[in-house]
């Protein structure tokens, strides 16, 4: 389906969250030229172009992206939420849901080197099933466990994959 | 012949009992995953790939080949037993797929769709080893400015071919640009985007970027919008399937096989369009036009060869030119990126015995899966029941110790999540995940490329068309750059060119373009399509506006 084929689709409800994802183009279109701005282009024989032209580019079609969607939402685009097996289409997006998942992934990225992967690692799982609607606690807590501690030494010892084993060195 | 030979040193490679078991659990891992709902074949190898770090590159490589098909057959198990299809890929398998199981036939389902998976796989498989030698012949002749062109081609095949909205599709080739500069610059060192954070100097690492957004984005999406009532798996026994399914699959599997390969090969090519030709095609030819829509054997016999011989055909350009086609190349390229190995044309060269190993070890995984596949369905099928709670949890336990792996360090876990929030977003306003992943990888490369073309012009941007012959001293035109400049061009303009064809072309032929259309547009409605009065296009056409 092409931009002009949506536009002339019935009239839809207008999401004025699209707004906001231009807006976010647009700064990170600014973002760039800036930083492309910023750098010194002393181009050389050997590099006539120089590492300034290239993000001037992309920052550039960002904001022109950016004024193109705004255009478009306007007269009604709108981008299609995309489907799958789990997902029940006509649901309101629960956001509390996935700020809480934010929420236990940044404990993970906070504790991990502290406390190793086996308690970070368990605890993100732990919480993860939590907050997505689980309520077999003591089942969870020993899933979580034996998740973390197999794959510790599963992968990170037998493996070699670089997982912490933080306040647990020695024990494990 | 040759290649015959060095295939054969791979199969040597490939074939030691230490290898054979890793890419026996390469296929069950992979199947396994694939297997749970969405899970798709890019995100099983982009979640797995961290954990084969350990690894020397040939045993993971071949591991890796074993995850692949694994995760494409686990795919189609998912699409015909539930009713919602993952993936684009296996949108056409669904419909008649799922029609089956529905109606008791699910084992036989399953029988056509392994066993066509497996032949188309191995011709496949087989027409790689034919080509990939020889495009990568006609690759060592290019220079910067036809690669420049050949990239950029896979740019706006990615961006403008697939996917509902080209203006979406651009919008996210952008943000991978983006993403692809951050770093130090190649050439001069400077860094660009890196906001003074030491981290960053070396860029962000493409296994984050795919395992956050395609793993964590995905989480957070479906978290948002987990349906809270269970879903419903069609219970199957041991796949088989008797003479007359055997009768009408093997015409379908060979034809499925002949639209995947050569799609799958060419930059615009993926496997959307051969699954849905594929089916279009068995619906015209059956001799049982009756059962479609209600679970012809045919429609999925099909189009799950198309999308496995798709997925052999990808793997022409991946290897011969280092250029990604779909998702699932595109984080396999990254996987060789991740052991210090050069992707581009001299690959078959300098990793001559690697390729062929990873040649063999997809004949030997497809082989083993078959093998796998009919007696494990039942254990398949009861995957898919796994509580959706640990199902999510899982992969956010498993994206986030796969993104720490790469490094080593919890920085990476950040950009996880950034990635993550962004994968997020994009599946929100819909725009497409490939051209981003895509962009992410050949972005730095296209750079360089387009930087080496203008060098050897001194800056002028003819450098771009062609080069200076080195015996004459003039410049000449690159022929084949100016083709390729040529293509991107018909593909920018192709919408205007189709209404154009459309209008001049007889109202029969128009009618025939019109449903093609709305098949691949809304493919559960194909049968309703067929099933109306071709004699009353009028009412049709009002009932669609």
């Amino acid at each position: 389906m092409t931009e002009a084929a949506t536009a002339t689709a019935p009239a839809r409800h207008r999401d004025y969250a699209e707004y906001g994802l231009c807006g976010f183009l647009a700064l990170t279109g600014i973002v760039v030229l800036l930083d492309a701005a910023r750098l010194s282009n002393n181009t050389t024989g050997v590099d006539p172009v120089g590492p300034k032209p290239v993000p001037l580019l992309v920052g550039g079609a960002l904001i022109v992206l950016a004024v193109a969607l705004a255009v478009a939402v306007a007269r009604g685009s709108r981008g299609e939420a995309e489907a799958g097996e789990d997902i029940d289409p006509h649901s309101r997006a629960d956001y509390k849901t996935v700020l809480l998942l934010i929420g236990v992934f940044i404990a993970n990225i906070l504790l991990i080197d502290l406390l190793g992967w086996v308690i970070s690692g368990g605890l993100l799982f732990y919480g993860s099933a939590i907050v997505l609607g689980s309520r077999h606690f003591v089942r969870d807590l020993v899933i979580a466990a034996a998740l973390s501690l197999g794959t510790f030494y599963g992968f990170a010892i037998g493996l070699g994959v670089a997982l912490p084993a933080g306040i647990l060195q020695g024990i494990l | 012949m040759d290649n015959l030979e060095l295939l054969l040193q791979g199969f040597a490679t490939a074939a030691t009992p230490v290898n054979l078991l890793l890419a026996l659990i390469g296929v069950i891992v992979g199947t396994a995953v694939g297997v749970l709902p969405g899970i798709g074949p890019a995100m099983t190898v982009a979640l797995l790939l961290p954990i084969l770090g350990g690894l020397e590159p040939t045993s993971a490589l071949i591991m890796l080949a074993g995850i692949f098909y694994g995760g494409m057959y686990g795919g189609s198990t998912t699409s015909i037993l539930l009713n919602t299809p993952g993936e684009s890929s296996s949108v056409v398998t669904a419909i008649e797929g799922n029609q089956m199981a529905r109606g008791g036939r699910a084992a036989q389902a399953l029988a056509t769709a392994a066993l066509g998976s497996f032949i188309a796989g191995t011709i496949g498989t087989a027409l790689l080893v034919f080509f990939a030698p020889l495009v990568t012949q006609f690759a060592i002749s290019l220079g910067a400015p036809e690669y420049f062109a050949i990239m950029l081609l896979a740019f706006i095949a990615v961006t403008a071919v697939f996917g509902a909205s080209r203006l979406r599709g651009f919008i996210s080739l952008m943000l991978g640009l983006t993403i692809g500069l951050v770093g130090l610059d190649s050439v001069s060192g400077q860094a660009r985007l890196t906001f003074g954070i030491p981290q960053l100097s070396d860029g962000i690492d493409v296994v984050v970027v795919a395992v956050g957004i395609f793993a964590l984005g995905e989480a957070l999406w479906v978290a948002a919008h987990l349906r809270r009532r269970a879903v419903e798996v069609i219970p199957v026994g041991r796949p088989w399937m008797g003479r007359e399914d055997f009768k009408r699959s093997w015409k379908p599997w060979l034809r499925g096989t002949a639209y995947g390969f050569p799609f799958g090969a060419v930059p615009a090519g993926g496997a959307e369009i051969p699954t849905f030709l594929s089916y279009i095609t068995e619906k015209r030819l059956t001799k049982h036009p009756e059962e479609f829509g209600k679970g012809a054997i045919e429609g999925v016999a099909g189009p799950e060869a198309a999308n496995n011989a798709s997925a052999a055909g990808t793997m022409v350009p991946m290897l011969s030119l280092g250029l990604p086609t779909n998702a699932t190349a595109a984080v396999m390229l990254a996987a060789l990126v991740s052991y210090g190995i050069q992707p581009g044309p001299l690959l078959l060269q300098r990793e001559g015995e690697l390729v062929w190993a990873l040649i063999a070890s997809l004949f030997i995984g497809n082989t083993l899966l078959l093998i796998l596949n009919l007696p494990l369905a039942p254990l398949w099928a009861k995957l898919l029941r796994i509580p959706r709670p640990y199902l999510y949890a899982g992969i956010l336990f498993f994206a986030s110790m796969g993104a720490y792996a790469v490094n080593g360090s919890s920085f990476d876990l950040i950009l996880l999540l950034v990635m993550g929030v962004l994968g997020f977003v994009m599946r929100r306003f819909g725009l497409p995940v490939l051209p981003l992943i895509i962009a992410v990888i050949l972005g730095p490369r296209i750079e360089l490329q387009g930087r080496r073309a203008l060098q050897l012009s001194s800056g002028e941007l003819k450098g771009l068309f062609g080069s200076v012959n080195v015996s004459t001293g003039q410049f000449q035109l690159s022929p084949i750059a100016v083709t390729v400049y040529l293509i991107i061009l018909i593909v920018l303009a192709w919408p205007l060119l189709f209404a154009l064809i459309r209008k001049a072309l007889p109202a029969k032929a128009q009618e025939a373009l019109e449903v093609v259309h709305e098949e691949r547009v809304h493919p559960q409605h194909a049968d309703d399509v067929s099933v109306e009065p071709p004699a009353d296009p009028e009412a049709r056409e009002k009932s669609r506006q």
